[in-house]
């Protein structure tokens, strides 16, 4: 459905996108990583024909963006991560509006009104003004725009970004229930995220794919090594000594009294830690899980990957 | 074609409920109706002309071209609704058309609103209706000039403040290439004249309709409005 070639995005001097090429299938939904700055917004306005690239191809439906964009463009409903909302218009204009330039018939875009602002639960915001609505809502106005003329790919560029934890769960749900309909790629810098709602991620660091598969297979290579975060009063030379005898634990770093500990998930140290420390005669304070950070996973991939080349020469 | 429809109506809708376009038109209305009295005043009463109104709209047409176009581009940069027209299944060309007409739709009205001055004349006394038909085609021409040269300002920058100053700034040169032209040597200087906005308007008021004066103003605002698409395509390269 979207297909992406050699793509590569010069703004001036500043390289953005690095020669990137991946697919997404019909019917997929596909999230899109990285860290800010990583490329993801550039890529996804080259794909919905906002902006030309330097060098690639892009084909979205069999339509070559470049060449006919136009076509093209007609299969696409776009999220921006800036919403595009006329604050003058009310919700209802403005539907209308996108609507209109999506060439609906008159007929279909009142039922197609009706239709978004059931499902993006708009009934009571549908006189308001856009300027006053607020930015929750304000995202599902954006949301409603993008799926009107009923689009067969749905972009979305951080679809949950700056509003409260309740409107964001009603957002994933929201696009877990249009990827049934539709092809999706929505990009995220939040990691959970994507294994909440995508089936398959691309991961881009600094304009290039660093890794690229499904969340399943995915998850394992990230989650290689889990990792706890352990207060401990006591000599933290001779904690740490002890520390890294236990059967099972790959590493051990300190900072002041607190240890970072990794281990294999299949290989539980937990409770000889425990004894270990009852034994010492120190105290625990307490014990958590550390989620791996966005940061640490590309640190791992894109370090993983110049070893790897390292190899190669 | 649609497109343009639907976006010059977006346009007037959206002049319809901000207070700029109510307050250029009041302005222009009580300014040049004060100059339509004056002038009227200044002749005793004996020259039922609208030559007081034309004169002094000229450059008040160009003043409120720059200020209504100001932000038909540059505020959808800044809104980021531009993303949503340049993505949508429109070309280029049919957004600058249909921001064109939209504000052409504002000039015509504010002109229609003046017939008053000559349906005045009309009751008051015998006007001759050759010149205030040929001025009010010359007003036509010249404002949609300065509305498209205004478009093309509002196209280069997110600033609105900026597209009007860019817009005054290319209005005024254009304007005041004309008296360059008076001074300059005799072919240099024609072509001086014949490129400036006010030396074509003349015969307008003198009741000419000269063919030339007509292209002239046409082309002008075709290659603004050209450009104008042309700085669209170019920020698709940025």
């Amino acid at each position: 459905m979207i297909r992406v070639q050699d793509l590569t995005k010069y703004y001036g001097e500043r390289l953005a996108v690095d020669n990137i090429s991946f697919n997404v299938e019909k019917g997929e939904i596909v999230g899109f990583l990285g860290p800010n700055a990583a490329g993801k917004t550039t890529t996804m306005r080259i794909i919905t024909g906002f902006l030309m690239p330097t060098r690639g191809d892009v084909w979205v439906a069999d339509c070559n963006m470049m060449t006919n964009s136009l076509d093209g463009r007609r299969f696409i409903g776009y999220l921006p991560e800036a919403i595009p909302l006329y604050t003058d218009m009310t919700t209802r204009d403005y539907l209308e509006f996108s609507a209109k330039l999506r060439g609906l018939a008159k007929q279909r875009i009142k039922t197609r009104i009706d239709d978004v602002v059931d499902i993006c639960r708009l009934e009571e915001y549908i006189d308001v003004i856009l300027g006053k609505l607020s930015k929750g809502f304000r995202q599902r106005v954006g949301i409603a725009q993008a799926i009107i003329h009923e689009p067969e790919v749905l972009i979305l560029d951080e679809p949950t970004i700056g509003i409260d934890p309740i409107q964001v769960t009603m957002t994933r749900n929201l696009i877990k229930e249009l990827g049934k309909e539709c092809t999706v790629l929505l990009s995220t810098h939040i990691l959970p995220e994507v294994s909440m709602i995508c089936e398959r991620v691309i991961i881009i660091h600094e304009g290039r794919i660093v890794a690229e598969d499904r969340i399943e297979n995915l998850s394992s290579i990230l989650s290689g090594s889990k990792r706890i975060l352990l207060e401990i009063q006591g000599p933290p030379k001779k904690i740490a000594r002890r520390l890294e005898q236990i059967e099972g634990v790959q590493q051990v770093r300190v900072e002041d009294s607190n240890y970072i500990v990794e281990y294999p998930p299949e290989q539980d140290p937990r409770p000889k830690i425990m004894e270990a420390i009852v034994q010492g005669g120190w105290s625990l304070l307490s014990m958590g899980s550390v989620e791996m950070s966005l940061e640490d996973i590309f640190l791992e991939l894109t370090t993983e990957e110049e070893e790897e080349e390292e190899v190669d020469e | 074609m649609k497109n343009t429809g639907t976006i010059a109506l977006k346009e007037i809708k959206s002049y319809l409920t901000s207070p700029m376009a109510y307050i250029v038109t009041g302005i222009f209305l009580v300014l040049t109706g004060t100059f339509f009295t004056t002038y009227l005043a200044g002749t005793a009463y004996s020259d039922t002309s609208i030559r007081g109104f034309v004169e002094s709209s000229q450059l008040l047409l160009l003043l409120f071209a720059a200020i209504l176009t100001m932000r038909l581009i540059a505020e959808e940069r800044k809104l980021g609704t531009w993303e949503l027209l340049l993505t949508a299944p429109v070309r280029d060309t049919e957004v600058v058309l249909g921001k064109f007409l939209g504000s052409l739709a504002v000039l015509v009205t504010m002109l229609v609103l003046t017939l008053y001055y000559p349906i005045l004349l009309e009751g008051l006394g015998d006007p001759d209706w050759g010149p205030i038909g040929t001025s009010y085609l010359g007003l036509f021409l010249l404002g949609s000039t300065a509305l498209a040269v205004g478009i093309f300002a509002s196209s280069l920058t997110s600033n609105q403040i900026v597209a009007a100053v860019i817009a005054g700034g290319i209005l005024a040169a254009l304007w005041l290439v004309g008296m360059a032209g008076g001074t300059a040597p005799e072919a240099l200087g024609e072509v001086l004249s014949y490129l400036s906005l006010s030396y074509h308007f003349n015969d307008f008021i003198r009741g000419v309709v000269d063919t030339r004066a007509i292209i002239y103003y046409l082309s002008v605002t075709a290659l603004f409005l050209y450009l104008a698409i042309r700085s669209l395509e170019t920020s698709r390269w940025g």
